[in-house]
């Protein structure tokens, strides 16, 4: 193989290998820390009278820490709650039956994630089962609606 | 008036018969592709002069891409104190966007028309006639390893642009702007998804590096014999190849953007 030949094949090596490498970087950025990468997980349901603007993808965190996501959020069209499927980590399976789920939201204006807080029952969770106690939204647009009102209303008193 | 509509008719008619001779010259190629893994070598060259040395001017634009963009987005994110989302700012739009479109174009201009402009230069002096003459199929020997070579590199100069251009922002977002290098890179691990923004972006420019590809070797294949033919050839395929990426982003985008 003659010297020129050479040269270029390993000047297309190279491409290539920089090429892939760059794949590899921008695959692994993506499969970092984000609750469930490729990881088992069990199902929870939980039902709530509001979810504010909760979208699929959104944390499921338990003490802050992200531990699973919302995979689905759905409308039951009987009771007119809302349903949403938790995909949680199965690290995590400990979670007691009383375990309290409630819609938080990061910051002033952030994006609404769900918080879970366990309680002390010895029972735990399995999957597919329905967290019994949530606390909905809290619409930040209401809060504010109420605490103008109540402001207006107690020059009267 | 009867004229203008028949030159308007004429030049439709023109239209319709260039894209309808790209069409069967795109279907023409099919069969050839899997007889050019016989002969790797080709595709290898070609790989060389069209991905290869493609590679500087790709990684160079790619850097100051992304140091622009981190730049420009800091300016508006301290407004708002979000400050540490500017890396998954930059890397969504760089992956999404700017990586598969901006490495196309500048594979458009860089190596699209040099391979119009070869392949015209082979018709103009007769190289293409003699193949046939010597029962050298010119598809297989001269067009096929040319398209092979620009599907493979243009998604890898894409990725190599995006990754560019996430180290750029970098640079100037943590090292000169004061980011925290922690919340830069978490923010991007929370907020680009691998199939949603890594994956639609690598099947764009795959679809880029195909119809730039094609574009080159159609219009080097049928350039009219000639100095003039040839330079059109090459203009022709950089200008339709960039209306062409432009166009079909926005389709593309449509179609994988996520809640549209």
């Amino acid at each position: 193989m003659s010297s020129e030949a050479r040269a270029i094949d390993v000047s297309v090596g190279l491409f290539i290998l920089l090429g892939l490498g760059s794949v590899i970087f921008l695959t692994s950025q993506t499969l970092g820390s984000n609750g469930l990468s490729g990881g088992e997980s069990y199902t929870l349901h939980a039902r709530f009278g509001h979810i504010g603007d909760l979208k699929v993808r959104a944390p499921v965190a338990l003490a802050g820490v992200t531990i699973g996501r919302v995979s689905q959020i759905t409308v039951d069209p009987r009771d007119y709650q809302a349903t949403v499927e938790l995909r949680i980590d199965t690290t995590f399976n400990q979670l007691p039956v009383d375990t309290f789920a409630s819609i938080a939201t990061t910051g002033l204006l952030g994006g609404k994630y769900i918080e879970l807080d366990p309680g002390g029952d010895d029972e735990v969770l399995q999957d597919l089962d329905e967290i019994q106690f949530t606390q909905s939204a809290i619409l930040l647009e209401n809060l504010i609606g109420k605490f103008m009102l109540k402001g207006k209303a107690e020059p009267d008193e | 008036m009867n004229k203008s509509l028949q030159a308007c008719w004429n030049s439709f008619g023109q239209f319709a018969g260039t894209f309808g001779g790209f069409q069967l010259f795109s279907l023409r190629l099919l069969p050839y592709l899997p007889k050019a893994i016989l002969r790797p070598r080709l595709i290898t060259e070609q790989i060389y002069s069209i991905g290869a040395l493609s590679l500087v001017l790709t990684m160079f634009g790619g850097f100051f891409v992304g140091v622009v963009l981190a730049l420009q987005s800091y300016s508006t994110l301290v407004e708002f104190g979000q400050v540490d989302s500017l890396g998954a700012f930059a890397s969504e739009a760089l992956v999404r966007e700017l990586g598969p479109v901006v490495a196309a174009l500048l594979f458009a201009g860089r190596a699209g028309g040099a391979v119009a402009s070869e392949v015209g230069l082979m018709r103009a002096t007769n190289q293409i006639a003699a193949m046939e003459l010597m029962a050298v199929d010119p598809l297989q020997r001269i067009i096929v390893p040319r398209f092979i070579a620009g599907v493979i590199s243009v998604p890898l100069l894409a990725a190599i642009f995006c990754t560019m251009g996430i180290l750029g922002a970098y640079l100037v977002g943590v090292h000169q702007l004061g980011v925290d290098a922690g919340a830069f890179w978490s923010h991007i691990q929370d907020r680009v998804d691998l199939f949603e923004d890594v994956g639609s972006g690598l099947f764009k420019s795959f679809v880029f590096g195909v119809s730039a590809s094609l574009m080159g070797v159609y219009e080097g294949y049928y350039a009219v014999p000639g100095a003039s033919g040839v330079s059109r050839a090459a203009t022709r395929t950089v200008v339709i190849t960039s209306v062409w990426i432009l166009l079909f982003d926005f389709v593309l985008t449509g179609m994988t953007m996520p809640g549209v």
